[in-house]
Parts: structure tokens; sequence; C-alpha cells
């Protein structure tokens, strides 16, 4: 990535994280409701894995998908406003958290079943194949759906058919509120892609360089007809699973030790490094903060939906 | 007028719409090389290639997911169960997912996706090859319904439903594929949502649906031979429900009987029947009354299968005792 669109990506990272983080004052003022399960600390596998694609690639992602959703194009006042179930929220107020949708940037939802994004990216990408059109589906999901049994019937299947598919498993290294090496039996869940006959690696998830180039790779390959590749994201969840998960499952310490490697200062000091200086750092950041904001105050101002729009959408 | 099977009626339509439409696209298990194991898609994987007649791995939850994902992006597939009762494998695609992802976006993504699958029982396949699932799909708002009897319905209302831009349930019965009808040459529509009136009658409605229906016509010959005059009604469509048109039958008729194969407990027809008392319990001259088979699974043994699932003697049975009151 050249020196400004890392620039770019570090203020994109801080709107997702700006954007959690008004989410959680909001939640605990009681102005949102529903569940609300924050990606902070994940952010860098979000905009990295999106700047790998181009515009046009479709994208499935999870409950935990905000930074997703966001970082593929979301508008952050569509999204702020579906928070607070305003008319103006990118499902009317009828998708709520875990279900940010827009097709117009290629998002093709957000799921609460973990793994039940996988098969509709693939076959997006059978679509796309289909349709003989150079797009690729990338899917977003944890370390968790890898032990759903949909993930394994697309992973084959996507072999099977050679769909231009790049998975992203996202390990945080929790599934919900339980560590993951005790629920699974291959922790290095790559290795349970290669056995299916594709391309399988793991990727440093707190760099965004290293996200884009390896999705931009993969996206490559499957714009070229050579099917399928899963990259694992190695991060770090720095939040509960869900707000009011009271995190028993870890220690305070292994929380602090993350945060040290968390994707956003990891950037800075990166950036900082090539000489950029920390007003423009701090200033991307508040560009960011005014984002968020704006986003508050449009979602604020927006009306409650009617109580007829329930009735609207099931069907076409 | 040409005289076709189910299953031919079913192909002309699948055939119609693929030469017709680009987009439209089927998969399933053996549906390719095999041509289907009723025969439905026999020949299209020779017409139009493996492409847009993929055999899939034994993976319904994969497949129906990755039709979903086709879908919203411009294809128009049409997915092929093996057995209904596989449905339940899928069931996170098809009722947490399918169903429900438009309303979720706010509209933004549509879903023209057909389901096909053949339900029922009456030829010893056992209780996980024989089970009948509408009244469970019709319960869930996002899903389109549709069961025909006939061949000449088959091929109209499929065709409906593969045009119709949203999640389709099109069931078919196991023992209704190589009956026969008149099915128009020409490629033809019948609207969803619209029930017939198959028998004209007099002293009763019975209304009913897929093969169950052929067994009211049946009860309906051998009741007029002992002086009843049956009405009887098939849905066509489950849901949307065409209620309209059995209450205009009950108007006439003051008697209601609903049959169908699935079973009786939280069926169709306990719903149809909530329906007519909410509506117009008026009309009604006598209580109203369901048929479904009883509830156990559906066992192996012709007698034991016999028992359980709705024989035209048990219908004949249920008018007479709704006449008597």
């Amino acid at each position: 990535m050249t020196q400004d669109q890392l620039m770019v990506a570090y203020r994109q990272m801080w709107v997702i994280r700006k954007f959690e983080e008004t989410i959680r004052d909001l939640y605990q003022q009681g102005k949102i409701r529903g569940s609300f399960h924050p990606c902070v600390g994940q952010e860098a596998v979000a905009v990295g894995g999106c700047a790998g694609l181009q515009r046009d690639d479709y994208m499935t992602c999870t409950y935990r998908g905000h930074g997703h959703a966001i970082a593929k194009g979301l508008s952050v006042r569509a999204a702020m406003a579906e928070m607070l179930g305003r008319a103006t929220g990118c499902s009317k107020g009828k998708g709520g958290s875990m279900h940010f949708t827009d097709p117009s940037v290629g998002l093709l939802g957000a799921n609460a079943i973990v793994a039940a994004g996988i098969p509709h990216a693939a076959g997006a990408a059978l679509g796309a194949q289909m349709q003989k059109q150079k797009r690729v589906a990338l899917a977003f999901f944890g370390e968790g759906a890898v032990n759903q049994g949909v993930f394994h019937e697309t992973l084959n299947l996507a072999v099977v058919w050679n769909l231009p598919l790049v998975l992203v498993c996202e390990n945080n290294l929790y599934s919900e509120m339980t560590p993951s090496h005790e629920t699974t039996s291959t922790v290095e869940t790559y290795k349970r892609a290669a056995a299916y006959g594709m391309p399988a690696y793991s990727v440093d998830g707190n760099d965004v360089e290293a996200m884009a180039g390896a999705v931009a790779e993969a996206a490559t390959n499957a714009r070229e007809g050579k099917g399928p590749t899963y990259l694992e994201a190695r991060t770090y969840r720095l939040w509960g699973h869900m707000m009011g998960d009271p995190e028993v499952y870890r220690t305070k310490d292994e929380v602090i030790a993350a945060r040290e490697r968390e994707p956003i200062a990891r950037l800075g000091s990166h950036l900082q490094m090539l000489g950029v200086k920390t007003e423009t750092l701090t200033d991307l950041e508040d560009k960011a903060a005014a984002i968020v904001t704006d986003a508050l105050t449009f979602a604020e101002a927006s009306p409650l939906p009617d109580a007829q729009e329930a009735f609207e959408d099931t069907f076409a | 007028m040409p005289t076709l099977t189910f299953a031919q009626a079913l192909n002309q339509s699948l055939r119609h719409e693929m030469t017709t439409d680009p987009r439209v696209f089927v998969m399933g298990e053996d549906i390719g090389h095999h041509g289907g194991i009723f025969t439905v898609t026999k020949g299209l994987w020779e017409e139009f290639g493996a492409e847009r007649v993929r055999d899939t791995p034994i993976s319904e939850s994969a497949f129906v997911g990755a039709a979903i994902g086709a879908a919203m992006v411009g294809m128009r597939p049409v997915v092929e169960l093996l057995f209904m009762d596989f449905a339940l494998v899928a069931a996170d695609q098809i009722v947490n997912q399918a169903a429900k992802l438009r309303y979720m976006a706010g509209g933004t993504l549509s879903l023209p996706l057909v389901i096909r699958a053949q339900q029922g029982g009456g030829r010893g396949n056992g209780a996980q090859h024989s089970q009948s699932f509408e009244a469970w799909f019709a319960q869930v708002p996002g899903l389109i319904v549709i069961a025909p009897s006939t061949p000449h319905d088959a091929k109209g209302l499929l065709t409906a439903a593969m045009r119709a831009n949203n999640p389709v349930i099109f069931i078919e019965h196991k023992l209704l594929y190589f009956t026969r009808g008149e099915v128009p040459e020409e490629e033809y529509v019948i609207p969803i949502g619209k029930a017939e009136i198959k028998r004209a009658g007099t002293d009763i409605t019975i209304v009913s649906y897929s093969r169950q229906l052929l067994l009211a016509l049946q009860a309906a010959e051998e009741l007029a031979q002992q002086g009843i005059n049956a009405e009887v009604i098939d849905l066509r469509t489950i849901e949307p429900l065409d209620m309209d048109t059995v209450l205009e039958s009950v108007s006439r008729t003051h008697r209601l009987l609903v049959v169908h194969e699935a079973h009786a407990n939280c069926g169709v027809g306990a719903e149809i029947i909530a329906r007519m008392y909410e509506c117009a319990p008026q009309l009604l001259s006598a209580p109203a009354r369901r048929l479904g088979a009883k509830h156990v699974p559906i066992p192996v043994a012709e007698s034991l299968e016999n028992a359980v699932l709705p024989q035209v003697r048990d219908i004949v049975e249920a008018v007479q005792a709704v006449i008597k009151v």
C-alpha cells in the first residue's frame, strides 16, 4: 500500500473504533436495544481486507460486522441510524446491528448465524462466475464458525466448483465466551481449509498492509480462475463478546498485553517511522471522530420508522 | 391437448424457462447426469450443460446457501432437494436466511429462488423419507409455499414460481410424478395464491391439496353414490392461502372438511378451520373438521402406513360424520 493508502486506512480504522465507542456509550445510556458485538481491536482485518478488494466485489460478514460493513463502504450515517432504530437506517430499522446490508457497495449482509454467510459468499461467487464477471466474493467469519457444518460443506463445494471466493477467518482466539482452543481440534484453522484442497495461509490480521496484500493476491487468483483461497487472520478481540459480557474467561493482564499490539497504534507507529508527523495522525483521528459525530447527529435527528414499515419488504 | 405425466409437465416448465432466461439454472443431487431420481430434470443436462444443470454434493446447507447467494447477485436458481425431509439439513438457510434476508436488509435485496422437493408417504419409504412440511414453511413469514396436484397445475405453478422474484418452496409428491393429465403445450402461468374448485358440489366443502386432493376426489365419487354431493377445492398454494375461495364455497355448502397428508396436529387444516371460525362461523351448520396423518412417525409396512396416512375410506367416513351432525 502507498503511504496515502495507509493514511486512508488509518483514518478508516479510527472511524470504526470511534463508531464502536459511540455505540457502547449509547448502549450504556439505554438508547440502543438488542445486541452489540464490538470489533474493537480487529479493525485491520476489516480495513485491510476490504482494501484488497475492488469496490464491486461482494462480501458477507457476521454480527461482529460493523467494521467490515463500514470498510466495505456502508455509510456511517446509515449504520448509526440503523443502530438507533431510525427510518434512515440502512435497513429502515428492521435489521439492526447484526444485519447491516448494502448491495450497492457489494455488502450482501451481516449474519447472526456464524457460518451462514459463507455459502452466501460462495453463491455470489458462483453468480459472478456464471455471469462471466470479474468479481470475487469474500466471506469474513470468526474461528468459531469453522466448527459449523455449513463451513465444511461450503469449502468442499467452493473447491469442486472452482469458485472465485476468498475466505477470511478472523481468529480472535475466543468463540463467544469460550477460548477457541478448548473447543476446536485444529486451532490453526487454515490447515482445515488446506485439507479441502485450496491454498490456505495464516496472516497477521493486525497488520493492515499484510491483510491487504494477502486478500489482493487471493482475489487476483480468484479473478484469474484459480479458485478459492483461505486466509486465517490472526487478531485479538479487545472488548467482550457482546455488551454486558463480564469476561470471566480471560485475565485483565492478557487484554492489556494484547492492547500493546492493537492495529491502530501499530499503523500509527509505522506511519511515523515513514515520516508522518504526529499532528497529521492526530488530524486523521479528529477527522474520523467528526465523521462519527456527524453520523450520530444525523441519526438522532432522523425520524422513527412508521409502524406500517414493519409490514413492508417481506416480499419483492 | 397432449397428456403428460406430472414429472414431464415440470420438465417442460423448466426447459422453457431455461431456454428463455439465461439466468435460470438448476442444481441438486442426481439431477444432471442422472436426470433426477424422479426424472423431473431429464434431458436438461444434455441440452443446457453442466454450468446450468449442476449436480451437487450431499450438502444441502451449502447448496441452498449458495443458491441464496447466487439469487442475491442476479441469477435465478431452482434448487432441488431430493426429499423434503432433507430440507431440515438446510433449515437454517431456508428459514433463518432465505425467508428473512430481504426484510432484514430493509428491502435492498431480493431473492428469486425456488426450492423444489417431493414430500409424502405411501411407498413404504420410512419415517425420514415420507414427511410433509408445508405447515412448518407456511408459518415462516417470507416463504411462498406451493403444492400442485395435477400435471396441468404443476407446469403453470412452477413457471409462476420461477418468476415470483421471492423464495418459493415448491412441493411435489412422490406418488404424483407418474400421474397423467392434459397439459397445454405452450408456456402458461397459474396465479400463485389462487385455489381452484376441482369438483363442484353442494353438500360439503372438502379442502385439500397435493396427493390427498386426488384421494378427496375419489372419496367424492364414492360419496356421490350415497347421495352426498361434495365440492372439492384444491388449494394449490398453501401460503398465501386463498381463504376467499373456501369461504365462498362454505357459504353454499355450510360444511367444511380439510384433508391433508401432513400430521393433523398443528397442520394447515387447523389453520383453515381457525380462519373459518374467525371470519364466518355463522356459515357453518356443523362443526368444521380436519383430517391428517396420525401423530406417530410414518411406518414402513403397508398395513401400518395405511393406518397412519389418510386413506379414501377415512375421507369418506369423515364426510359422513360431518353430514350426520
